[in-house]
């Protein structure tokens, strides 16, 4: 494949950054969304046209001659050369010195994420030109810098998602990280969206701390950043080789397995470079205990919550363990841990969402719980259960979660716009009003909840399949979270578009928003219903090896497996109909049950408290054990000394000032005293 | 009768002495170039002393106070010069009021 396509893949949306960055200010607001908008229309193009050619063409650059598919690196220069490359004496590549390189790397996942943040990047730009307008269609302050920010993550997204090493991971994480921080802090005359950026910075930031070490002890023992290096079956060191077979590094395999590599706090140090980089995505993907930053974040615009924080930025953590999953493999520690995380958050996540005031927050939390159903997935993926059918069940809900999350993301923000209004105790019986928005979101409600034949219930499926083939625990654990799914979900869209009829404030009754917020919204919720049949075993697997042997439209249907699909349906019809006698018409049951179980209400309403106990962490103890002290030190003890130095220096000088009077004459009698002096001493020491 | 050393150096000391009194003392700028030459010459009839008692064969005493006579000279014009154009502009040349220079 020639480069120049990837190449402009990236170059895009950095170019029409730097272009509505600078020179946004001199547009006209209509103008600057315009060239974003077609700017991302060109790259969704060039996208889809790079992922068709992966995965279709059947070029050997691609798959191999058993139908494998292949990890290809389509180009990668150089960065940072730290050791050089070792050469034989006729010249030949013996082993690749340790380099950073920048490139771009096209494997199953890379090229299903270039569609997934393309289409999602795409629908937001669209959906955007009419949220960041009021209802006169004026635009709203800052509105280019919107679209060069929104230009700036995708670019970062972008870069992230194709990256041929793990370092140019990191770069773009940060980067991702920046843009992110940029967007919610959008409003930034709003103290709130000014700390909510800060918290989700911090946070992230923190775990990032743990990414960067876990990549420097990997990096360490194995000598390599490349992904073509960690995760193939290929030798060690030949980076020259650009299309590799997908599978476990048996030559890394070797390193820790016989080496002297240490073994620290009862962990081997593969276990804890892996853990470590996990909680690099513990805190892009929010899940416990550093979820903290995701709820807030929904200060930021809603389409920011859409792109950002529900489709493509929050999954980073998820591809990160995808894509070192073979890595992952070879310590099975690790990925337990994975499991655990994943699915203590995915419960908790759903029981706070279950009670929650505010649309977007049941949508951050629902996000939160959906990506910890993926990390659970890969989790629990093995190779020996059916080809690791967690990991392509994982990536398939990554697809489909994308497409209804950003759906329920844009119909919230168009209530939203239209309402004026946050929290859904201000919404009710939206449904006369809105018929456009009602439907699609209820497809999307559907989509999530995981009803037949909607796309959510085929990812989900096939995640409970791989969970249920790994430990019959942890399956029932995660059924009663997609159960509770469907209710918070159902809960939110009856509350929303039922329950009583709405009472029309102000000067006009909300209605269908314009064709720019309307458009995504039909195309979404059509990808919600199509995107299930999209034969994911045969395209996505992690080691490239296609797990059915035909691929057609209904394909997913023949492999259900229809123990799972039913209980998991049953559930799911339970949590819809538990929903639909609660919340449908106005009825005094949600709050004779709030009464019923105040703590537990109590508890999920202020999400189990965490916030406060990261309160009393930060502010009590750290701040008061650590920060203090340590302030007090550089105060007193390295300030001090620097201002007793300066203080004695100016009072020694200040007293013996009056000695240079400038007095020729008093100076003639020092010296002359002084040479009378000198000459007694000598006298004196001479007789 | 031969005048002893001792007398010639008690004379120069003497002079010396006059000199550094005057100018530890006077306030007229004038009056202190006037004791610096005092100073001076009291050096001079020291060099001039010990050649004439110590080295009588030699001349380099009486050619260094020559040398320095001629300096002394010179360093008077330029210390006049000096004190005429500070009178000029402070219309004062005593030593404790020229202070417009101190830091």
């Amino acid at each position: 494949m020639e480069s120049t396509m990837p190449i402009l893949i990236l170059a895009l949306p950095l170019l029409t950054f730097l272009v509505l960055g600078l020179l946004g200010k001199y547009m006209k607001h209509g103008t600057a969304g315009a060239i974003g908008t077609a700017s991302m229309g060109v790259t969704l193009t060039l996208a889809y046209i790079t992922a068709f050619t992966y995965f279709f063409s059947g070029s050997p650059a691609f798959i191999n001659t058993v139908g494998e598919r292949l990890q290809s690196v389509i180009f990668n220069v150089t960065w940072l050369q730290f050791t050089p490359d070792v050469f034989d004496a006729a010249g030949n590549l013996v082993k690749a010195g340790l380099a950073i390189k920048l490139g771009f790397l096209l494997d199953p996942i890379s090229a299903m994420m270039l569609v997934v943040i393309t289409t999602i990047s795409f629908m937001v730009h669209l959906y955007s030109n009419g949220y960041m307008r009021d209802h006169d269609g004026t635009p709203e302050r800052g509105f280019q810098r919107f679209f060069a920010y929104l230009s700036l993550f995708s670019f970062s997204m972008l870069g992230l998602v194709v990256a041929t090493n793990i370092f140019q991971m990191y770069i773009f994480w940060e980067l991702v990280g920046a843009s992110s921080y940029l967007l919610i802090g959008f409003y930034f005359t709003k103290p709130s969206a000014v700390s909510a950026s800060k918290k989700a910075f911090i946070v992230t930031r923190f775990a990032d701390l743990g990414f960067l070490i876990g990549i420097l002890v990997l990096s360490f023992y194995t000598g390599t950043f490349n992904f073509t290096d960690l995760t193939s079956t290929a030798v060690e060191g030949m980076t020259d080789t650009y299309q590799v077979n997908i599978g476990t590094a048996e030559w890394i395999k070797n390193i820790f397995a016989t080496s002297a590599a240490p073994i620290f706090m009862g962990g081997s140090v593969m276990t804890w470079a892996l853990v470590l980089i996990f909680m690099g995505g513990m805190g892009k993907s929010a899940m416990m205990p550093l979820h903290i930053w995701l709820p807030d974040a929904m200060e930021g615009p809603t389409p920011v919550s859409a792109l950002i924080h529900a489709a493509t930025m929050v999954v980073a953590g998820v591809y990160l363990v995808a894509r070192l999953f073979p890595l992952y493999l070879m310590e099975t520690t690790a990925l337990d841990i994975v499991t655990v995380v994943g699915a203590l958050t995915a419960l908790y996540a759903a029981m706070v969402a279950c009670a929650q005031l505010d649309i977007k927050r049941v949508l951050a939390f629902s996000t939160i719980s959906q990506i910890a159903f993926m990390m659970v997935s890969l989790g629990v993926a093995r190779p020996e259960h059916h080809h690791a059918v967690g990991y392509m069940a994982s990536m398939f809900h990554l697809f489909t979660h994308a497409m209804f999350k950003a759906l329920l993301f844009l119909g919230a923000g168009a209530i939203i716009h239209a309402v004026g209004t946050n929290d859904y105790t201000g919404m009710h019986g939206l449904r006369k009003y809105m018929p456009i928005t009602h439907v699609t979101f209820l497809i999307g409600c559907l989509a999530i909840a995981g009803i037949i034949p909607f796309a959510g219930f085929f990812s989900k499926d096939e995640i409970l399949t791989a969970v249920f083939s790994h430990s019959l625990y942890w399956y029932l654990w995660m059924s009663i979270v997609a159960g509770l799914t469907a209710f918070y979900m159902f809960r939110l869209y009856f509350l929303i578009f039922w329950w009583k009829d709405h009472k029309v404030t102000g000067h006009h009754a909300p209605k269908d928003q314009p064709w720019t917020m309307t458009l995504p919204l039909v195309f979404l919720a059509i990808m919600s219903v199509i995107s299930g049949f999209f034969p994911f075993g045969d395209l996505v697997t992690w080691n490239g090896h296609p797990m059915y042997k035909s691929m057609s439209v209904l394909t997913n249907l023949e492999q259900l497996n229809w123990f799972v699909a039913s209980v998991s349906l049953v559930t799911a019809l339970l949590g819809i109909g538990l929903a639909w006698i609660m919340y449908k018409n106005e009825n005094p049951l949600p709050s004779r049950m709030r009464q019923f179980m105040p703590k537990l209400w109590d508890w999920c309403r202020n999400r189990f408290y965490f916030d406060e106990l990261y309160m009393f962490i930060t502010h009590k103890i750290i701040f008061n054990g650590i920060c203090r002290p340590i302030a007090w030190f550089d105060r007193h003890i390295i300030d001090g000394s620097m201002d007793g130095l300066a203080s004695i220096t100016n009072k020694a000088s200040e007293s013996i000032k009056g000695l240079q009077s400038g007095n020729v004459q008093q100076y003639v009698l020092a010296y002359v005293a002084g040479a009378i002096l000198l000459g007694l001493i000598t006298a004196l020491c001479v007789l | 009768m031969e005048i002893p050393m001792i007398c010639y150096l008690l004379l120069s000391l003497f002079m010396f002495c006059c000199g550094l009194y005057g100018f530890i003392t006077r306030k007229n700028m004038i009056a202190m170039l006037i004791s610096l030459e005092l100073m001076l010459n009291g050096v001079d009839m020291n060099f001039v002393v010990f050649n004439r008692f110590l080295f009588p064969g030699s001349m380099e005493g009486m050619m260094f106070t020559l040398f320095a006579v001629a300096i002394a000279a010179a360093e008077t014009a330029l210390a006049i010069a000096i004190i005429v154009n500070v009178f000029r502009v402070a219309k004062d040349i005593d030593v404790q009021d020229l202070t417009t220079m101190k830091f």
